[in-house]
């Protein structure tokens, strides 16, 4: 086509510059980690990150993630279907409540737990009899991690279900087939990729959040600290080498996740065209 | 249609598990701390409210969050409206890989990206000596440094919502407007930047809103000096630290109405532009 040829001064001047802005604010601080990390020998790399806190820090942020995409995929699942197949009111103002998370600064997500769950909540003594605890130990961590990727399955899912109809589903049902049986056989191949996707983000998310949990976390070493959180505790008390260390193994996820997320989409699109 | 549907009930089942599954998560990670958080701010005084806001220390940390944020989402309109061009319209090698490095700031964490970003803009740094050599500027621990970090963070947001949007973009007006004897840049002005121009709102409020609230990568670049580099998120974490709830939840509420009218601009200026995109189609 005569427009697809663009007048080729503009063209390359358009691409040099984005390609340099990307690598200046995108690949050079991923370069940096990398090369910082591994400055003092590989040797004290190795040293840095299977040092015992290291291994806690990264262990816990893993316990949050697992939480955050297990509930969140219960969630989804639960509101896309819920959202899609049926009708009754207050739907819309259901879906704000979904969507509330992510325009919430991270920082008032965490207080918004502090004051639902802290000293001077009138939830407290009841919690306190029970002899649980929430702000400063690990379910206040689990759940502001929660909190922040709450919509992220559900958002990737309505879409897709909304999409597709309800006419598959009550033809099953109207052929006997079970809840589970249906959702099985005639629901899930169609969302597969799209839910996926959404655990792709989740995770991505979950295992990076370091507003919210740093305001319920009580930094304890070895027990309260989040690998970000264990991050920025290095990066306090100097110990540069030590925190690009930790840094380059959320580093190496990162880069997991955006492999994974090209790919899946990649086979969401293919098995959008087919259907 | 609607009401049909509503007085026959669904021959699909599930419904009363999937609803109440969904309905007791939501309460008890969304709508309780929610609720609470409406029960504390019943409780605060109105004088205590108005004292902690209009702290001169407050304020300005008000003005550093709010304008920082808005000079990095500028800037990420701009570029981002040239990445989704240049990723839309033209074929080069590597395309794919840039492409896929946009999502980056979603998947790295901030706190990881803040520290880098920190370590490479001071003075000594890798781009922070150059600019203080060849232009005497300063980036870390200063307002240049947290609108770095803020621009990193924004990115994808006007991209991922221009992209889109220009894909679809017939492009019969074009062809059209070129036989017509329209010059390269009118065919933009005119032709293409009003159906792009909802979507580039949308993606710059999104970025905006995010950037106001953002605090993981900024503290390490802000260096916090109060008055200076102190942003809104910062002021309410230095509350909780001491405890003070009354205070924190003081800001987080200014913050809330600062991040509402910023949506809902967006969603008045969404209906606007539609409308005038539409009536002129």
């Amino acid at each position: 086509m005569q427009l697809r040829k663009d007048i080729g001064v503009l063209k390359w001047v358009l691409i040099i510059l984005c390609v340099v802005f990307l690598a200046v604010m995108l690949l050079l601080p991923l370069v940096y980690i990398v090369i910082t990390a591994l400055r003092e020998g590989i040797g004290t790399y190795l040293a840095a990150i299977t040092d015992t806190y290291a291994r806690k820090a990264a262990l816990l942020t893993i316990e949050a993630t697992v939480w955050a995409v297990v509930i969140n995929t219960l969630f989804g699942l639960c509101a896309a279907w819920c959202l899609t197949k049926f009708a009754f009111r207050g739907k819309k103002i259901l879906s704000t409540f979904i969507d509330l998370p992510v325009t919430v600064s991270p920082i008032i997500a965490g207080l918004i737990y502090v004051l639902t769950f802290g000293r001077q909540s009138p939830l407290y003594p009841i919690l306190d009899q029970a002899g649980i605890q929430i702000i400063f130990a690990v379910p206040g961590i689990v759940l502001a991690t929660i909190f922040v990727t709450f919509p992220f399955i559900s958002r990737e899912l309505i879409p897709v279900l909304s999409a597709q109809g309800t006419d598959e589903e009550e033809a099953a049902a109207l052929m006997g087939a079970g809840t589970f049986t249906i959702f099985r056989k005639v629901t899930l191949p169609h969302i597969k990729w799209a839910l996926l996707y959404g655990v792709v983000l989740c995770t991505a998310r979950a295992m990076g959040e370091f507003g919210a949990v740093s305001v319920l976390s009580g930094h304890l070493r070895g027990k309260t600290n989040t690998l970000p959180l264990y991050v920025e505790l290095l990066y306090q008390g100097y110990d540069f080498t030590g925190a690009f260390a930790a840094s380059s193994l959320l580093v190496i996820m990162a880069i997991i996740i955006l492999v994974l997320r090209c790919w899946l989409e990649h086979k969401g699109d293919k098995a959008n065209d087919i259907r | 249609m609607k009401l049909s549907k509503r007085a026959r009930r669904s021959v699909i089942p599930g419904f009363g598990l999937s609803f109440g599954i969904m309905i007791a998560i939501l309460s008890l990670v969304v709508l309780i701390p929610l609720c609470s958080l409406v029960v504390y701010t019943a409780q605060l005084s109105p004088s205590n409210f108005f004292r902690t806001i209009t702290q001169p220390r407050v304020l300005s940390s008000y003005y550093v969050s709010i304008s920082t944020a808005f000079v990095a989402s500028l800037i990420n309109a701009g570029m981002g409206l040239v990445l989704a061009w240049v990723l839309v319209r033209y074929n080069f090698p590597g395309k794919r890989f840039i492409d896929g490095i946009i999502e980056l700031p979603f998947a790295l964490p901030t706190a990881v990206a803040g520290i880098s970003l920190t370590h490479l803009t001071t003075t000594n740094g890798w781009v922070g000596q150059f600019f203080y050599e060849h232009f005497g500027l300063k980036i870390a621990y200063t307002r240049v440094g947290i609108t770095v970090a803020l621009v990193f963070i924004g990115i994808p947001f006007v991209v991922r919502s221009v992209q889109p949007v220009l894909e679809k973009l017939d492009q019969q007006y074009e062809e059209a407007a070129m036989i017509l004897g329209a010059s390269r840049g009118t065919i933009f002005r005119r032709v293409i930047f009003p159906e792009i121009l909802p979507a580039l709102i949308s993606g710059f409020t999104l970025a905006f809103a995010r950037s106001i609230g953002e605090y993981g990568s900024v503290v390490f670049i802000a260096g916090n000096t109060p008055y200076e580099t102190e942003i809104a998120p910062l002021m309410i974490m230095a509350q909780l630290q001491e405890f003070d709830y009354a205070s924190a939840t003081s800001i987080a509420l200014v913050m809330l109405a600062i991040a509402f009218i910023i949506l809902s601009v967006n969603a008045f200026l969404q209906s606007r532009v539609s409308k005038r995109v539409s009536g002129l189609a």
